[in-house]
């Protein structure tokens, strides 16, 4: 087996990168792909608690590399999905912890055991975050529609051009997608916020799914459950369309549109 | 289409704003990002040779890689406050022996230069 290595990064912070890779990879995972989604943001551990196995972390990505632990004694199998796993990282305040060798170390022993591994970069373009993406088969840039996070997006897309493992050996370039989250079609309606099309546009690159703001995803992470988990968030649909996508399906967008709410869902309805 | 964006202009939403701004701002920020690694030591390169016949301090020159159309641009731009022959510091042509060999005369101001 040789699995794939797949970044989900932005350069901006808080614009839903850690929701984006917990919700990818339990997708990948419900559809029978075995995967394991590692965080790669140093000192800020959070995937545990987005993934819910806060309380199971014994030893992290930094024991690993230091080879203080062993691989299977890191990785956590998730509870609801016997495909997927999580595998945390350190809290140290250390960030050049994560060596580049001893990093390819750890993702070339999960290739042989993996379909898919799924990388949460940190924010920014320092050491961990350029580390996260080094090794990236494929990258799913996450953008928000406003002028930051797509000015940060443009920034990212340039690095991997230019400072991937593939780019420094001339190999077939990281292949680069865009999921367009917290979109919010009423506020794109009021002519507030840039369209799907202004973003895609701005950035050239292929779209691999609009995530729209939902309720859904606070209550998400409030429980430690990947959106894709729940059947009714409209977020967690978008999601397992992007992962359809991404496998090579074809799916019309949807979501894209100001929801309609009824009379009864208005007045009993959740979002 | 056109006559309806005649008839109907986009109104100036913030979002239309939004997207000309990022547009600017990224087509600028692509061309640095693309240009070549040699530019600054170029630059540093011209400035050398230049400061042995003139005064000249490093921001008094800029180098840019442009693009029109199918054309790539080098353009050097050059500033100088009156061609007085430098003492160049670095020893190299330090006894004025090249400036006489390029026929620059330290006295009189080139032609292209405005007196300061």
């Amino acid at each position: 087996m040789a699995g794939k290595v797949i970044v989900l990064t932005s350069g901006k912070g808080g614009v839903g990168k850690t929701t984006s890779a917990a919700a990818i990879a339990a997708g990948l995972a419900l559809r029978g792909h075995r995967t394991v989604v590692i965080d790669f943001d140093v000192g800020l551990r959070n995937l545990d608690l987005i993934m819910g196995c806060e309380r199971r972390v014994v030893f992290d990505f930094i024991n690993v590399i230091n080879g203080d632990a062993k691989l299977n004694q890191a990785l956590i199998k998730d509870k609801r999905n016997d495909s997927l796993f999580i595998f945390p990282t350190s809290q140290t305040r250390d960030k050049d912890a994560l060596k580049r060798d001893g990093v390819e170390r750890v993702l070339e022993e999960l290739k042989d055991s993996f379909d898919y591994i799924v990388c949460d970069s940190p924010a920014g373009i320092e050491h961990g975050a350029l580390t996260a993406m080094y090794f990236a088969d494929s990258a799913i840039i996450v953008t928000n529609p406003e002028v930051s996070s797509v000015r940060d997006s443009d920034r990212i897309i340039g690095l991997l051009a230019s400072k991937s493992r593939r780019a420094e050996f001339n190999l077939e370039p990281v292949a680069v997608h865009l999921l367009l989250a917290r979109y919010s079609p009423e506020r794109v309606r009021k002519g507030e916020m840039l369209t799907v099309e202004d973003v895609k546009e701005i950035l050239s690159i292929p779209l691999l799914g609009v995530i729209p703001e939902s309720e859904s995803v606070l209550r998400a992470s409030n429980t430690g459950t990947p959106v894709v988990f729940d059947e009714e968030s409209p977020a967690g649909r978008a999601y397992h369309d992007a992962v359809a996508r991404f496998l090579g399906e074809q799916r019309e967008l949807r979501f894209l549109q100001p929801e309609r709410r009824s009379f009864f869902r208005a007045l009993f309805g959740r979002a | 289409m056109r006559l309806l964006n005649l008839l109907f202009p986009e109104r100036r939403t913030s979002a239309v704003i939004a997207r000309e701004r990022l547009k600017i701002v990224l087509a600028h920020e692509r061309a640095s990002r693309e240009a070549p690694d040699f530019l600054p030591v170029l630059q540093k390169e011209l400035l050398d040779v230049i400061g042995r016949y003139v005064e000249i301090r490093s921001d008094m020159i800029r180098v840019n890689l442009g693009r029109s159309g199918d054309t790539s641009l080098l353009e050097i731009n050059v500033e100088i406050d009156g061609a007085r022959g430098a003492p160049a510091k670095n020893g190299a042509v330090g006894d004025g022996k090249a400036a006489a060999a390029t026929k620059i005369d330290p006295g009189t101001p080139a032609p292209w230069v405005k007196p300061s």
